[in-house]
């Protein structure tokens, strides 16, 4: 096991390192320059010569390579151009958000998800299973700006529940972030109103991000467990005299779970996409919305650092699902 | 809650079925998989049940422990186990008998047995259902039966998962498991069907050594007259969801009277001749359980339909006794059927 992991870790040197070349050459192929994006209507040659040389972007191409490397292997990527504050800084304040956000999303749709899906699979071909299947489908199509301005449209605009936009109230402006989870923060600080205003304020944008992959949970767990209940190992239980309940939860789940598991390791990438259209509607300030941002500013160097982490996060998550696979099918741990 | 059910028809017999019938309402139509069959079983004996694929002998084990989806299968009919009759008894009261009092053996050890659990675990979780015992009592009794199953140096296979088995050891965890809380029922559908021949006879040996030491009643399934000669005192011969002939294994073996009898014998596989000889197949197929052939299920498929004088094509043979305690649904004359074994079919089935 060890030995496995390790060299899935190792593995992601190279991955990393080819993918910081595409990166490279791709922020550069976009049209248009940092200095252009940054300067607009005033845009001069000698000015956007004068921003040029101070960003170093008059160098030949290997030579700025080398330094951005030189520098990510430090943990450096540079200056944002978008908001002059280190990438790194910049990292510290979004990376949480959007952590924050993500986790908030995949717990709804893991602990809806689930229980649908197995209830559905139980009913199978009731009209409570075709309602499922039927809900899931609309929330797997349903545009995510769509149902992000229906839902502040009812529940902050029109009934008031919940805050419209943002992370936070202006009052709790003055409240300490320790660790920029919001939630986290205020409750280390053990302080109660931000407590529940962070929360307050997660409820639309998670429950907007959870939807498709709570649909797709649901489905591929309702798929799952229709599989399993027809395995004769369950009719063995069964046999063995075993209650509903007990095999159900130590027979039916554990297997149904390994497909589950893959989906939400490959739902990270469909995570992070809706991230960017989720901040962006909740004027949340996360990876996502920054990200997006960075695009027509040209800022190259938060492209960079900032999916260059993406993707180390992606392969990570990924191998603890492989892991995860080991830990749930005794088959998979003695190869 | 126990509810005790004393009938004055009880039988007498440790198990027994009458006029059993699931049916499958389907998409296609009615899916007659059992229609009327009775069969009863002491303490101590083994009833082998053969017939064809499809002819209903998994259905009719399955009611018997009660494992039918109660929303897809149509059950009637009753099934009496030691005086307690199942097929309205409640669900959890049949639950609470399941593994206890009746256990059962399947096919396919190794898709029968839970791929992420240790053989010993699932042998624990057998034994704890039924008995208020620690893990580590249930451990030392999952032990000694796999000892008693015959896997060798069993204190350390215990914690060995299925895939880690071979095929015949993985059937007698299946047994060890299946005999871990004592049943007084054993079914076995299809035993040995996945097992090589060597292991296979292994395997039948071992159910008789246990069924002598524990004095359960055995039900043998199998398509597999071999195995049915190696364990069976009586024999049931299905064919699309009914019994066409019933009687000690002498009687089937020595007498046999109905035409498919004949048919599966021809058919049983000969060890001592080439695999070429070995067969002489029924010819045609099983009927569709949906539209059962009118008559005698078995006419298209019978060389000696035309004797009846076209009662085979119309009525339904009833099970009636030839001999003492020998039953065959044919509208052929006993006399006439003993005739045709004596001096037609025996003499084909010796001289291959
Ligand atoms: N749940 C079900 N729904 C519909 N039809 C069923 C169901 N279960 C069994 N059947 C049908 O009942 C018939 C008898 O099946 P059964 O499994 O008892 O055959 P079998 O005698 O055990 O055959 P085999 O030797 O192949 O195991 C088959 O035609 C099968 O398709
Ligand atoms: S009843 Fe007729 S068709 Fe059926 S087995 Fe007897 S002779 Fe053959
Ligand atoms: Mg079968």
């Amino acid at each position: 096991m060890l030995r496995f992991i390790v060299r899935r870790l190792l593995l992601l040197i190279p991955v990393l390192w080819g993918l910081s070349v595409a990166l490279f050459l791709w922020v550069r192929a976009l049209p248009g320059s940092p200095a252009q994006a940054l300067l607009g209507e005033r845009a001069t040659p000698e000015k956007i010569r004068q921003i040029e040389i101070a960003l170093g972007l008059d160098q030949p191409l290997y030579v700025q390579y080398w330094r951005f490397l030189e520098k990510a292997l430090r943990f450096d990527f540079g200056t944002s151009i978008q908001s002059s504050r280190p990438v790194v800084e910049e990292m510290g304040r979004r990376f949480p958000a959007t952590i924050e956000l993500g986790v908030t999303a995949l717990l709804i749709a893991v602990l809806i998800g689930i229980p649908v899906g197995y209830f559905a699979a139980r009913r199978h071909g009731t009209w409570l299973d075709q309602l499922s299947v039927s809900a899931s489908l609309v929330g797997i199509t349903i545009p995510v700006f769509f149902l992000a301005y229906m839902l502040r449209y009812v529940f902050a605009n029109q009934l008031g529940w919940l805050p419209n936009t943002g992370r936070q109230e202006a009052r709790m402006l003055d409240v300490e972030h320790p660790t920029g989870f919001y939630v986290l923060d205020a409750i280390v600080t053990g302080n109660g109103p931000a407590l529940s205003d962070a929360l307050l304020h997660l409820v639309l944008p998670a429950v907007t991000l959870a939807t498709i992959p709570l649909a797709i949970i649901a489905r591929i767990t309702r798929a799952a467990v229709l599989d399993v209940l027809n395995e004769d190992y369950v009719r063995t239980a069964e046999a063995k005299g075993l209650t509903a309940r007990t095999i159900t939860r130590r027979h039916v789940l554990r297997n149904a779970m390994l497909p589950v598991s893959t989906t939400i390791g490959l739902q990270f990438g469909l995570l992070m996409s809706g991230a960017i259209l989720t901040e962006t509607a909740f004027a949340f300030e996360g990876v996502g919305k920054f990200v997006a941002q960075a695009i027509p500013s040209r800022d190259y160097a938060t492209l960079q650092g900032f999916i260059l982490v993406i993707a180390a996060l992606f392969v990570l998550i990924n191998l603890l699902v492989d892991i995860s696979y080991g830990l749930i099918d005794p088959r998979v741990r003695v190869r | 809650m126990t509810v005790e059910i004393t009938r004055p028809d009880a039988p007498d017999a440790f198990v027994a079925v009458r006029d059993l019938r699931v049916h499958f309402p389907t998409e296609d139509g009615l899916v007659r998989s059992v229609d009327g069959l009775s069969f009863r079983l002491d303490r101590g004996r083994t009833l082998g049940i053969v017939g064809e694929s499809g002819s209903g002998k998994s259905v009719t084990s399955l009611a018997v422990l009660g494992l039918h989806n109660r929303r897809t299968a149509r059950i009637s009919g009753e099934i009496w186990l030691d005086g307690e009759e199942l097929v309205a008894a409640p669900p959890e009261r049949v639950r609470a008998l399941r593994g206890k009092k009746m256990a059962m053996i399947f096919q396919d050890p190794l898709s029968s047995m839970h791929p992420y659990y240790t053989v010993g675990a699932q042998i624990v979780e057998a034994y704890r259902i039924h008995n208020d015992v620690s893990r580590k009592v249930a451990r030392k009794h999952a032990i000694e039966m796999l000892g008693r199953v015959g896997i060798p140096q069993p204190a350390r296979r215990v914690d060995d998962y299925p895939h880690q088995f071979s095929g015949g050891m993985r059937q007698r965890a299946m047994i060890a498991m299946a005999l871990s809380c004592d049943p007084e029922l054993l079914i076995a559908d299809e035993p040995t069907t996945a097992l090589d021949v060597t292991v296979q006879a292994q395997i039948l040996d071992l159910i008789r050594d246990l069924q002598r030491d524990f004095d359960t009643a055995v039900i043998v399934i199998t398509h597999d007259l071999g195995v049915v000669a190696e364990l069976a005192d009586d024999v049931l011969v299905m064919y699309a969801g009914r019994a066409v002939e019933y009687g000690g294994a002498d009687d089937l073996f020595e007498r046999p009277e109905h035409p498919y009898a004949w048919g599966l014998l021809g058919s049983m596989p000969r060890l001592d001749r080439e695999p070429a000889e070995r067969l002489l197949p029924i010819r045609g197929t099983p009927p569709s359980l949906i539209n059962v052939p009118p008559g005698c299920a078995f006419h298209p498929r019978c060389a000696y339909c035309e004797l009846t004088g076209g009662l085979s094509t119309t009525e339904v043979p009833p099970l009636t006794e030839t001999a003492g305690g020998h039953l065959v649904a044919c509208h052929l004359a006993p006399e006439k059927r003993r005739e045709i074994w004596e001096n037609d079919v025996r003499p084909t089935l010796e001289s291959r």
